[in-house]
């Protein structure tokens, strides 16, 4: 069959869809299909992987490699196929997609789609910035997308959503790595104004930093600074490490619990700090060793809180940590990162800052909680990115992401009949012209 | 010793898994199908994961007048040649009740079509002294079911072709396996009601290799269905012929 009926759901599991999925195996079979919302490995945590009522094309299995040359170092790729499976093919050779987000299984179209950013966005900017050209289904046309020859579409596309056109394949510009080791060092800051000095003076190639969330007072905003490089030598056995984030039993997230479990992670490492090598995929993808670990949160399902502000709004930083502490709400699953300026599309998340990512179980009053955060944050100047959101209002979002006009025009000049929306844009009437 | 494969159905996402680990191994592949846009980007595929060489060739297991021309490209090739099989085609039951001129192009597919390839075949693995043909049989040629009883035949005549090929390419050191794949998550299974216990075909594709390295003779794949279906063998017809499993 062609279609399957199926009940399908964001990676947080509280917003779910039913509806009418295909698989294609083939481009041939993919051009046989009429326009619908692709999506990929759903890894987005709210409704941009949802078209509820609808159909949806999944394109998992269109994840061929269609050349690399060693020269440039440029891959062109199926848009299936995920970065996960792109750096252990290419790592041992000594390349690595130039940004890679917090888990492998994101698709390359995903990506594109979200234009994701990684643990090197204050050097290598977003996904986007590296990819060379792209080429869509539009209405069963093919057509080849660059961001010299069609830099509206181009930029419409990159954290577009899927919404001009379907992401058929992409050539990415890799980037050389030493091996596929890491040299990790972790310190510890102990406080939020350690933390943001700690980031700012970094020379890391790779830098992330896990935020104690339910610290609060002296404390607040403390956490364990994490900086990356590659490196060749010998793999040390991938033992499942303790040095891994969330071994621990995350399905105890009760206040006290989280607490604890916070105190002893932060206590960890040494005060001195400490210096490991790890296999990359350990740094990259912590929690893609823990296959299905939204399920830890239970059968209601959770919310990831993701916002970047300005670099001078850390004063609404602190009040965010404030109280997100004061909430008991917080999972251990908190993350504090610097951003630099680097995005590639109209919608794209990032802005020169400083990110914060926290997961809350979906239960009493977290999703008041995550409106007043995003506030808070569109007050500062900031943003909330799309790809983790499944509550933010419409009309909040205009003024989070000042270009979605000319994102609009594009999408209605791509899809003029809107068979690529999904329950994300039409939430958020992301592609209203209004 | 280098080794290349010949794929047919080489579109098949079972075949596909398949060669993408014999591309880690740095084997040779033909990949033989009628889609060749789509073998094309496999070959490119199976290159970039490390294949020695990876190529494209048109196979139709309904016109065995081009298969000599694969086989011919093979044995350019030094050292082993193996084939896998992977072609086959299920038409619905009701399909083939409306247009019972259906069964001869089922039977193509999944028998005779790959056993005169194979045929052809045989005598470069003799005189090669070794190599391996992998055929994909299927759960449904065990027995005889109300739902898919064409399709099975046809696979039931592969096995038992397979049976023979093996008793002789064993004597000039070749080996056979025979492959049983349950159900397996592919195009061909996509939204069928019924389905359960299905397996990844990265997973059917670990299994096949693994029994080609152990020269094992008959698998199924995953390996819990050889248990399901002894019991279903060993229902007695008169009990059979009234269920409708």
């Amino acid at each position: 069959m062609i279609w399957k009926s199926a009940e399908y759901n964001g990676w947080g599991r509280v917003l779910k869809a039913r509806g009418e999925l295909a698989r294609p195996e083939r481009q041939s079979a993919l051009a046989a299909l009429p326009p619908a919302a692709a999506i990929g490995n759903c890894r987005s945590y709210g409704d941009a992987c949802l078209n509820a009522d609808g159909k949806a094309i999944q394109m998992t299995r269109l994840d061929r490699i269609l050349g690399f040359d060693e020269a440039t170092g440029v891959l062109h790729v199926e848009a299936g196929i995920t970065v996960g499976e792109i750096a252990r093919i290419y790592a041992p050779r000594g390349w690595l997609p130039a940004v890679m987000p917090g888990t492998g299984f994101a698709t390359v179209g995903g990506c594109i789609a979200n234009d994701v950013h990684g643990k090197n966005h204050h050097h290598a900017g977003s996904f986007g910035q590296h990819v060379q050209d792209i080429t869509l289904l539009q209405n069963g046309k093919s057509r080849k997308v660059t961001p010299d020859k069609t830099p509206d579409l181009f930029r419409a596309t990159l954290g577009g959503l899927g919404q001009t056109g379907t992401i058929v394949s992409a050539r990415l510009k890799l980037l050389q790595c030493k091996g596929d080791l890491m040299t990790v060092t972790e310190r510890r800051a102990e406080n939020l104004d350690e933390f943001l000095a700690l980031f700012d003076s970094s020379q890391a190639t790779y830098s992330v930093g896990w935020i104690d969330a339910t610290a609060s007072g002296n404390a607040l905003g403390r956490g364990i600074l994490e900086e990356g490089e590659t490196g060749y030598g010998m793999v040390p056995p991938a033992k499942r490490s303790r040095s891994v984030p969330f071994d621990a039993p995350g399905f105890a997230l009760s206040p006290p619990v989280v607490r604890i479990f916070n105190q002893a992670y932060f206590r960890r490492i040494p005060e001195r700090g400490r210096t490991q090598v790890k296999p990359i995929n350990d740094f990259f993808f912590p929690l893609d060793k823990i296959h299905d670990w939204n399920r830890l949160y239970g059968k209601r399902g959770f919310h990831q809180f993701q916002c970047v502000v300005p670099v001078d709004a850390t004063g609404s930083l602190r009040e965010m940590l404030e109280k997100i502490a004061h909430s008991g709400l917080a999972s251990p699953l908190a993350v504090l990162k610097r951003m630099g300026p680097g995005r590639a599309g109209y919608m794209s998340f990032p802005m020169e800052g400083y990110t914060l990512a926290v997961d809350f179980p979906n239960r009493g009053q977290s999703a008041s909680l995550i409106a007043r955060l995003e506030e808070m944050a569109a007050a500062a100047g900031g943003r909330i990115y799309l790809a983790k959101d499944a509550l933010a209002l419409a009309k909040r979002l205009k003024a989070m992401y000042p270009e979605q006009p000319k994102f609009a025009a594009a999408a209605a000049k791509a899809d003029p009949e809107g068979q690529l929306a999904t329950d994300l844009i039409r939430r958020l009437k992301l592609r209203s012209q209004k | 010793m280098s080794q290349t494969w010949i794929l047919l159905g080489a579109t098949s996402s079972m075949a596909r898994a398949f060669a993408r680990a014999l591309a880690a191994r740095g084997d040779s592949i033909l990949l033989a199908g009628r889609d060749m846009a789509d073998l094309k980007r496999l070959a490119t595929d199976c290159a970039a994961r490390g294949a020695a060489m990876a190529e494209a060739v048109k196979f139709d297991a309904r016109n065995p007048a081009g298969f000599a021309a694969i086989i011919a490209r093979a044995a350019r090739q030094d050292g082993q040649i193996s084939a896998a099989v992977f072609v086959g085609s299920m038409p619905e039951q009701s399909a083939i009740d409306a247009a019972p001129e259906l069964i001869e192009g089922t039977v193509s597919d999944s028998f005779t079509g790959p056993a005169m390839f194979l045929q052809r075949l045989a005598p470069e693995i003799e005189a090669r002294g070794g190599g391996t043909i992998v055929g994909i049989g299927s759960v449904a040629g065990d027995r005889g079911r109300i739902g898919n009883y064409v399709y099975g035949a046809a696979k039931a005549g592969f096995h038992t072709y397979l049976s023979g090929l093996r008793n002789r390419l064993t004597r000039a050191g070749g080996h056979v396996v025979t492959v049983k794949p349950g159900f397996v998550d592919t195009a061909m299974t996509w939204g069928l009601p019924g389905m359960f216990l299905v397996a990844a075909p990265e997973q059917v594709a670990r299994d096949i290799l693994r029994a080609v390295d152990r020269k094992k003779d008959v698998i199924y794949t995953p390996f819990f269905w050889r248990y399901i279906m002894l019991i279903i063998r060993m229902i007695p017809e008169f009990i059979f012929k009234k269920m409708s499993v």
